[in-house]
């Protein structure tokens, strides 16, 4: 069995490309990042060190200084809620952030979607951002998926391929994808290689015609697949999420949702095959990252 | 009012939890389970309105896509599952609940403030014809554990959490009468109270009491029992000890057949001497602060420290572990002024999955389900702090029945600046991050003596349940505190609590305590139990008056709490207050230095096992699965996953590597800096079967597995440090004693020859189960960890075979030295040609294979470890996904003793001795010549090469084919025995 590019999920964008890229980027003016924490967040450094690598300027902010009003969601252009327990996970994953935020913090966080500012939600924030309701989203925030205990009944850590958007949509929506698109996987390869680490995973959602909506829209960003790019049952399913969904983003396609942490392959050597083949590619989870903050560069 | 909310899956969601139990229910032999449902029930106490509790509900305890919630009624059971049997399982009073303080938060964040106390509990509906012995069974051996919880009776709510909320006692000063006792009088005193000392140190208390005029307060004699304990003051390793030994054969001898040797401080002698012989400019800190720290780059440094938690694990498997994990935790945290942690080590030795339960010991717990509690506390408590978890070994014996073992540990990175601490007169003593209650009281003493059937009812205050949570919060907190130099010194509350604590970080000063000043999880503690206490999630800073307004401020925006409860006074004694009454004024000098000199006896006696007698088969294919699918070689993949081992983003060489990474990594490789290239390995190396026939070649073993493991990664033994941890069995009885020091002996030996100081280390005595007068005791077990600092990780390598074509080679020497090995351990036998370690070769070895990973001449390298090179070259074939044809004879081989006639070399003796110092190595075939030049001098074999053919081929010495086997084959036997 030879080990080349293509099997191990690698994109071939030369790394020294990218290096060049980031130079040049560091002379323009920066995107700010709020990286927020609550008790619990635990990727908040490798989630701002990722945005840093991209081009931006990150901040790790409590949600009780936004709370006070010591910090404004005002000086940011990007909202980062990244992985962890935030308050143990106790009542469900995600639950208790979820409802501070809307107790709390509803009023600058629709300023901050209306005014084109974006956001991206890992795993913990994921699942934040579901049960806010903020994601697959609607006018009144109502919960209409979630993201429950794997089937396996227990936590796991594993690498997972994902296919992007563009490879998600099938016949019609792929003939007019320009008109929903995720700005944060913009260009990504067809399939991506990025782990996930996570015991309640597992999307679901309330009733058929939020996942009919979900796919009319083009909402579903990454599915779990095999490396060829195929659907397939545990564990390339890691979780028994329906239709193998592992993120989605709202009808804007200015907030994402994911289970695997794209913060976790952003330097070649975070691969768990590196030590395979000698290849200089740009990890596949620093393209999010990039995205994200060239997009949020427009909004400067 | 109380409101029971009880929370279950919509039908159509597949019940992962209630799956779970079903399976475990299958497992226990109870095949008529058809289908179990999980139930999350809450009780919420407090003057709600019954829209308030719908809010609650709607809001916050159901996710609305995939539960249903039933208020003051149970559970309408719509899947058709027909409710046999229902159990609902709650904790017991005063056992701390983790989910109570967020969901509490939750509820205010609603604009709610009326509820008094939130519990959690668990119902589950077993269908199925079971007999009521088997729900019996069923109910205790799996759903709960009666010293944390119990089995909630009647469907009323809340019958629970009364018990605690006592009302506020009387304070009421209590003295013991020591300066009057007789002899007997005093060992009654120790026993009632739990003290565990021995009748010299109570001789010496009662003595320092005489002088002073006075009895002792309660309070005073548990400070210096827990002071004092072998937990905390490592009586054994600091003592005195006679050791002789008695030798049959050609052991090592530490000293002559049967002479008395008086061995003054086993620690000083042995594991520090190596430290100080070797005086590494790069030790920053070692033995003397709560971790070892050496220099890591430029900027900071590193510390490390393993600690075991095996009693508490042996009776609360969940709990034991996952306050194991808490502790350790802290021990960084509480180094110099407090490093960051980065990743977590867990080693376990439990005894087999498949124990018959008609054989367990009365008062155990089964080892399928410790093994299963101790990952899970593992897993809380590792992934929610957000360390990664990402080395560490399983092994299985049944002696580990009654005591399982269970290592954790931790690695902290700091700033230079921030490697010391000074408690200053002035300061003032300020507790952090728990609140004390009533759990955890008598830990340190209680785990230094012998477990009994009757422990899990004397000492059940000594387990506990931990809350990731609260620590995480507390490390964010203290860390800022710490880069803003807002207090003087910090040290973690561990065993003993604040009584150890604050006595050992004003033991130069002095120290005054307001005991009613720490903030309790509950009322009606008296001053002996708030300073005894070892409530987890806690730390203590030594804080300038100045910089207080400052701290109280920044730990307030974390949610974290802190509390001014004393002052460093300059005294010299330790004064402890309750409400403005002395409860306690103890001399710092006799509190540290007064503990009687105990001499104790060892004595090793070498035993000679019987032989095995060896197979005359010639197709060794057999065996070869076997190794592979044997416990202690087994995959682990079930255990690791469930590990986070990539938060922080970190990671360069995961514990499971491979094409399709599932393969077993010799170590972990981090990048503890993001944007840095520098690295840390870390490893470890245990095998308590070896010390069955002689410890101090055990730890010689251990000490050349962990170091050869951090060569196998590609790191170098130039900036390798190690630490020792200990668990044996009960010290005062000769026997284990001898082998204790025997060990020790070892590790100076080894240790210094390969140049290698230890930096920090821990002892776990007293491991025995003491069953109706009949002991049985751990064998005597050594963990060695090891930590190399790697100047760039991108030059790591890994184990799995890369590339069709690729060359095999063996370094290293095989001998006849299969004595305690997996393959003796397969026919039933010891043996006694136990595995040795030639400290002058094996430098060699590794200085030489560093410099050819260095080069970039290897393509994958992997350790020899249990079941020789067989399994390391399968193990290296399966992960890659290739196929590999070797031969045996090219392997490189000596007999034992030059002067010894030469026995006829056997295959099974190349492909399983356990011999140390070795590795299999893949080589591309144009980096051949460059390769072996690179290893001049050091024994080599070209033994064979890879193909994508996916056979494992073995050739014997006679050319014919001795092993053949799929890959896949091989690979199902190494990963089904634990793929639970």
């Amino acid at each position: 069995m030879a080990l080349d590019a293509s099997a191990c999920g690698l994109s071939m964008t030369n790394w020294e490309c990218c290096l060049e890229w980031r130079r040049d980027i560091n002379m323009a003016r920066k995107p700010q990042v709020c990286v927020l924490r609550a008790a619990g967040t635990n990727c908040d450094q490798e989630t701002a060190f990722a945005f840093e690598q991209a081009g931006a300027d990150s901040d790790l902010v409590h949600v009780n200084a936004l709370v006070s009003g010591a910090r404004e969601l005002d000086e940011f252009q990007i909202l980062a809620f990244p992985g962890g327990f935030s308050y143990g996970d106790d009542l469900g994953a995600g639950k208790i952030l979820a409802n501070e935020l809307k107790g709390k913090l509803l009023g600058p966080l629709k300023r901050f979607i209306a005014d084109g500012k974006l956001i991206i939600g890992i795993c913990n924030g994921f699942q934040v951002l579901v049960k806010s309701g903020l994601l697959p989203g609607n006018p009144e925030l109502r919960q209409e998926a979630s993201l429950i205990i794997n089937d396996s009944g227990k936590f796991e850590d594993r690498w997972v391929y994902l296919k992007t958007q563009d490879a998600c949509l099938t016949g019609r929506q792929a003939r007019r994808k320009t008109q929903v698109k995720c700005v944060w996987v913009k260009d990504l390869p067809e399939v991506v290689y990025l782990p996930v680490a996570h015991g309640e995973g597992k999307f679901v959602v309330q009733d058929a015609l939020v996942l009919k909506r979900l796919k009319e829209n083009g909402q579903i960003v990454f599915r779990y697949c095999d490396e060829h790019g195929q659907a397939g049952s545990y564990p390339i399913n890691p979780n028994g999420a329906i239709e193998h969904i592992a993120g989605i983003c709202d009808e804007t396609g200015r907030i994402l949702g994911l289970m695997p942490h794209p913060e976790r392959h952003i330097q070649p050597n975070q691969h768990p095959r590196w030590t395979g083949k000698k290849c200089r590619w740009a990890p596949d989870g620093s393209l999010i990252f990039k995205n994200g903050v060239a997009y949020a560069r427009e909004l400067l | 009012m109380s409101w029971k909310i009880e929370i279950a899956d919509k039908p159509g969601i597949f019940d992962a939890v209630g799956a779970g139990v079903k399976k475990d229910i299958i497992d226990l032999g109870v095949k008529a389970v058809k289908g179990v449902r999980f139930i999350q029930v809450y009780t919420l106490d407090g003057t709600l309105a019954q829209n308030q509790v719908a809010t609650i509900c709607s809001q916050l305890l159901v996710d609305p896509v995939s539960q249903d919630c039933y208020i003051n009624r149970p559970t309408i059971l719509t899947s058709g599952i027909n409710a046999d049997r229902v159990v609902e399982v709650a904790y017991n009073p005063g056992v701390m609940d983790p989910v109570e303080e967020s969901a509490l938060k939750g509820i205010r964040d609603l604009g709610i403030d009326g509820v008094a106390a939130f519990k959690t509990a668990k119902k589950y509906i077993i269908e199925g014809k079971l007999t009521d012995a088997q729900f019996k069974m069923i109910t205790e051996k799996l759903l709960y554990n009666k010293l944390i919880q119990h089995v909630v009776r009647g469907q009323g709510s809340g019958d629970r959490g009364q018990e605690k909320e006592k009302s506020e006692p009387k304070f009421k000063l209590i003295t013991v009468d020591l300066i009057g006792a007789s002899d007997k009088k005093l060992q009654e005193i120790s026993k009632t109270g739990q003290l565990f000392l021995n009748l010299a140190e109570m001789r010496m208390i009662k003595k320092y009491f005489q002088k002073i005029k006075r009895n002792p307060t309660d309070c005073e004699l548990e400070t210096i029992a827990q002071t004092w304990s072998e937990h905390c003051a490592h009586k054994t390793f600091r003592g005195k000890i006679e050791y002789r030994e008695k030798l049959l054969s050609k052991l090592k001898p530490i000293t002559y057949n049967l002479k008395p040797r008086l061995i003054d401080n086993l620690l000083k002698s042995t594991i520090m001497k190596v430290t100080q012989d070797l005086n590494k400019s790069w030790c920053v800190s070692v033995f003397h602060d709560n971790s070892g720290v050496i220099e890591f780059d430029k900027e900071n440094n590193v510390c490390f420290k393993v600690e075991t938690h095996n009693h508490p694990s042996a009776l609360e498997p969940f709990g034991g572990a996952n306050t194991g994990v808490g502790g350790v935790i802290r021990d960084p945290l509480g180094t110099g002024l407090g490093a960051k942690p980065i990743l977590n080590t867990d080693v376990f030795c439990f005894a087999p999955p498949d124990y018959p339960f008609s054989k367990l010991p009365k008062g155990t717990l089964h080892p399928k389900r410790v093994m299963k509690g101790v990952v899970s506390g593992v897993r809380d408590y590792g992934n929610k702090m957000g360390i990664p978890t990402v080395n560490g070994a399983i092994l299985f014996d049944e002696r580990f029945v009654g005591n399982p073992l269970v290592y954790c540990g931790t690695v902290g990175i700091m700033p230079k600046d921030k490697s010391f601490k000074r408690a200053k007169v002035g300061d003032l003593v300020v507790a952090v991050g728990g609140r004390t209650g009533r759990d955890g009281i008598h830990g340190a003493t209680f785990s230094s003596g012998e477990l009994t059937h009757e422990s899990e009812t004397i000492s059940s205050s000594a387990v506990q349940i931990g809350n990731p949570i609260q620590e995480k919060k507390m490390v964010d907190a203290i860390l800022q505190a710490r880069d803003r130099d807002l207090y003087d010194a910090i040290t973690d509350c561990g065993a003993g609590g604040f009584s150890s604590a604050v006595g050992e970080m004003g033991r130069d000063l002095g120290v005054r305590v307001d005991l009613e000043k720490a903030p309790l999880k509950y009322s009606g503690l008296s001053y002996t139990e708030i300073w005894i206490s070892e409530s987890q999630e806690r730390m203590i800073l030594s804080v300038p008056k100045e910089n207080l307004a400052e701290l109280l401020d920044l730990f307030a925006g974390e949610n974290v709490e802190a509390a001014v409860i004393g002052e460093f006074t300059g005294s010299k004694r330790l004064e402890l207050f309750y409400s403005g009454r002395k409860v306690g004024d103890l001399d710092m000098d006799f509190l540290h230095a007064g503990l009687p000199d105990i001499k104790k006896i060892a004595v090793f006696t070498q035993k000679r096992h019987p032989q095995p007698k060896l197979p005359l088969k010639k197709d060794l294919t057999l065996y070869l699965l076997k190794l592979l699918s044997s416990y202690d070689i087994c995959s682990k993949e079930w255990v690791i996953r469930q590990y986070d081992h990539e938060v922080q983003g970190q990671s360069v060489i995961k514990p499971l590597v491979g094409i399709v990474n599932d393969g077993p990594s010799d170590a972990a490789v981090v990048k503890p800096i993001l944007g840095s290239v520098k690295g840390l390995v870390i490893s470890c190396g245990i095998n308590f079967r070896f010390g069955g026939i002689d410890p101090y070649w055990m730890a010689a073993s251990c000490i050349d597995e962990a170091l050869r493991q951090v060569i196998a990664v590609g790191g170098s033994l130039e900036r390798a440090a190690i630490l020792d941890n200990f668990c044996w069995g009960n010290p005062d009885k000769p026997d284990r004693l001898g082998s204790l020091v025997r060990a020790a002996y070892g590790c100076y030996d080894i240790a210094k020859g390969f140049g290698v100081p230890f930096i920090s280390g821990k002892d776990s005595l007293y491991n025995e189960y003491t069953e109706h007068g009949k002991s049985l005791a751990i064998p005597g077990t050594l963990l060695i960890s090891a930590i190399a600092v790697m100047e760039d990780a991108r030059k790591a390598v890994s184990m799995y075979a890369k590339r069709p074509g690729g060359l095999i080679y063996a370094v290293g020497e095989t001998k006849e030295e299969l004595g305690g090995s997996q393959y003796y351990a397969l026919l039933g036998a010891l043996g006694n040609s136990v595995p040795r370690v030639d400290c002058s070769v094996a430098i060699k070895i590794f200085a030489a294979l560093n410099r050819a990973t260095a080069l970039g001449l290897v393509s994958s390298l992997h350790d020899c470890s249990e079941g020789g090179i067989a399994v390391a070259a399968a193990e290296m074939a399966f992960a890659g996904g290739l196929g590999m044809e070797m031969f045996a004879g090219e392997i490189p081989y000596r007999t034992q003793d030059a002067g010894r006639k030469t026995q006829d070399v056997r295959n099974d003796v190349l492909l399983f001795s356990e011999s140390n110092s070795r590795f299999i190595v893949e080589v591309e075939k144009s980096k051949q010549k460059e390769f072996e030049r690179a290893l001049t001098g050091v024994p080599l074999g070209l033994i064979g090469c890879l193909s994508d053919k996916e056979y494992f081929t073995v050739h014997g010495l006679n050319g014919k084919v001795c092993v053949k086997a799929d890959i896949a084959q091989l690979k199902e036997a190494w990963q089904r025995p634990l793929r639970w």
